[in-house]
């Protein structure tokens, strides 16, 4: 058994218990014992159990009462029941009920032996098709990373070499260039690849939100907190924990964590058990820490417990000879999920993509590809499909005559060359219209 | 694995004849002596006249309390029906890492099974439980290896198809 299964045994009856309690230890699983269905609920809200074993008749709630509660709390358990008084109905109300199985007291040793076979097997293949699930996840993602400039390509080899060791990296890169990719793509070469990739996001959260999401809480630790909850560090056992956006992270916080690195164990919000787990932990900003640190904000220690490696994502800008990849990756993959034919796009769009600055980078040209699908004939993206007419103003080193000759042809495009329509639009006449297009010799499909 | 000695007693009709025949297969395993003893012990008070059979948790408590000091690892003979509270039969149980354990021939006698006896047979089920208990009472949990006599069997099918030696995992496990 790679993982010891825990199984919890309620019966009032102490013979039986002791008798299921002996015949499991020696199976190898942790077994702990309840005499009545109040004091396994309340074991339930701090422990946790793999298989639930459970008498019916019992004096108070009986098992079909605290199967109900059970699968209120946590609908994945597992609970068997079992009773020495078998009728059809009780037997048909727990299986509606969400029981995993139902057993009829005295069983034979073999039909016990397979009823907790068939019980773990189902453990197994939950755990199993969650982390497949992860890994498909993750792989699908890892495949989205596009790049053939110099820049990423030293990306690329850093990921490939800092996969193998267990070393905390940065990851420090714009907004939009693909941070948390490259996390995936660390996690997906390295030996925890088959363990989970957990993703926080610090910014988002409050102070508090964010002690409870990365440590979990127990029962009552606050208002809301109804039952136990596993953090993101527990979540992260043995694989990888991504947190994106730490500069955010608060004072205290910084402290928390420093300590949660170094250790490899915390407490759960409200608890007092000392958990540890074996994660690795990549961050991600678009900050500059060092920065940062020196303005006093981010504290030292943790930065260089952090930093030790630090990989940089060049922006969009910085690598335009990327962008007809981008835009060929990002039109398969929106064709394929929206069902439409491969389309493609036009030279003169692509042309004025590539001069464009991204500064909302990879995820800009992402939205703007699926827009341009969503809205495009079908056929071809042309430049009256992409929403560059305001955005194009903001491209740098650009002249004031290429501006005008750009935002022109863009109306134009617009109107289906309707020269009345795009003079009126560009509140000129038609006559300095047609000087214009003489003069940039602007030409349809242009 | 700390010095400790091995008894085997056996109780009622069982005699000394079939353990003496077992005990040294048994000294081989654990790399320690093995002792016999011829136990007396009235069976009644353990005996569940609904279900016809007597009780294995009672049994060994009883065995357990009355017999077994603490630098000793014993196991119990018998020559009946045994039952847990759960379960229809057992063929043996013991504490896990604890000092006692029990083990009953009644199940593994090929005439219980409607077929021709052999006590050749009989006896080698019983001495692959014994070790299996022993093991228990070691520490040992079930395993996995089907050859193993710490593989856990719930028909004597079961128990002919493994051997009775402890596996190399199980022997890493007692450092022997």
């Amino acid at each position: 058994m790679d993982k010891r299964v825990s199984i919890l045994i309620v019966d009032d009856e102490e013979s039986v218990r002791d008798s299921l309690y002996n015949w499991f230890i020696e199976d190898g699983f942790r077994v702990e014992c309840a005499e009545n269905a109040k004091k396994a609920l309340s074991m339930l809200e701090s422990d946790y159990f793999d298989i639930i074993l459970a008498d019916i008749k019992m004096p108070g709630m009986d098992g079909l009462e605290m199967l109900r509660r059970i699968k209120a709390l946590r609908s994945d358990s597992i609970v068997i029941v079992m009773t020495a008084f078998a009728t059809v109905d009780t037997a048909v109300k727990a299986l509606k009920d969400g029981a995993f199985d139902y057993v009829t007291k005295p069983f034979d040793p073999d039909d016990l032996t397979h009823l907790i076979r068939n019980a773990t097997r189902q453990i197994t293949l939950q755990e199993e098709n969650e982390s497949l699930k992860n890994r498909v996840i993750s792989l699908e993602n890892v495949e989205d990373i596009v790049g053939a400039s110099e820049a990423m390509k030293n990306v690329f080899r850093q990921v490939e070499s800092v996969a193998q060791s267990n070393s905390s990296v940065i990851i420090t890169g714009e907004s939009g260039t693909g941070k948390e990719l490259i996390a995936r793509a660390i996690h997906a070469n390295s030996a925890r690849r088959f363990f989970p990739f957990v993703s926080v996001h610090c910014g988002a959260l409050t102070e508090s939100l964010l002690e409870s999401e990365l440590f979990g809480h127990e029962k009552g630790a606050f208002t809301g907190a109804m039952y136990n909850r596993k953090g993101r560090f527990e979540m992260a056992d043995n694989g990888t924990i991504f947190l994106d956006e730490i500069a955010t992270v608060s004072t205290k916080m910084q402290i928390e964590l420093l300590r949660v690195l170094e250790t490899k164990t915390f407490v759960r919000v409200g608890g007092n058990k000392e958990i540890s787990s074996d994660f690795r932990v990549i961050c991600a900003t678009n900050k500059d820490l060092k920065v940062m640190v020196e303005n006093g904000v981010f504290r030292e220690d943790l930065f260089y417990r952090l930093n030790v490696v630090n990989i940089q994502i060049p922006p969009l800008r910085e690598r335009k000879e990327d962008i007809p990849l981008l835009v060929d990756f990002f039109i398969n993959k929106y064709c394929t999920s929206m069902n439409k034919p491969v389309v493609s796009i036009d030279a003169n769009a692509l042309k004025r993509i590539q001069e464009f600055n991204f500064p909302g980078n990879i995820r800009e040209l992402e939205n703007m590809i699926e827009r341009a699908i969503v809205v495009g004939n079908g056929k071809k993206i042309s430049l009256k499909d992409l929403p560059l007419e305001k955005t194009m103003v903001a491209s740098v080193g650009e002249s004031l005559e290429e501006v005008e000759k750009s935002y022109i042809l863009q109306v134009l495009n617009k109107y289906d060359w309707n020269i009345s329509r795009t003079a009126r639009a560009l509140k000129v006449d038609r006559v300095t219209l047609y000087h214009k297009i003489k003069k940039y010799n602007l030409k349809l499909d242009e | 694995m700390s010095q400790e000695n091995i008894t085997l007693i056996s109780f009622g009709q069982l005699g000394k004849d079939i353990p003496e025949k077992i005990a040294g297969d048994v000294a081989l395993e654990f790399h320690r002596p093995v002792s016999l003893r011829e136990g007396h012990m009235d069976l009644s008070e353990f005996f569940d006249s609904a279900r016809r059979q007597y009780n294995g948790n009672l049994l060994i408590k009883h065995v357990d309390s009355l017999f077994t000091p603490s630098t000793m690892k014993l196991i119990g003979l018998f020559d009946v029906d045994l039952f847990i509270p759960i379960l229809t039969y057992i063929f043996g149980q013991a504490f896990l890492g604890g000092n006692a354990g029990i083990v009953s021939v009644f199940r593994l006698k090929n005439e219980r099974y409607g077929m021709a006896a052999n006590d050749e047979l009989m006896i080698s089920r019983l001495r692959k439980e014994i070790i299996h208990e022993l093991g228990h009472t070691f520490g040992l949990i079930h395993c996995q290896h089907p050859d193993c006599v710490m593989r856990s069997s719930t028909y004597v099918e079961d128990i002919d198809q493994k051997n009775q030696h402890l596996c190399a995992d199980c022997r890493q496990n007692l450092k022997l």
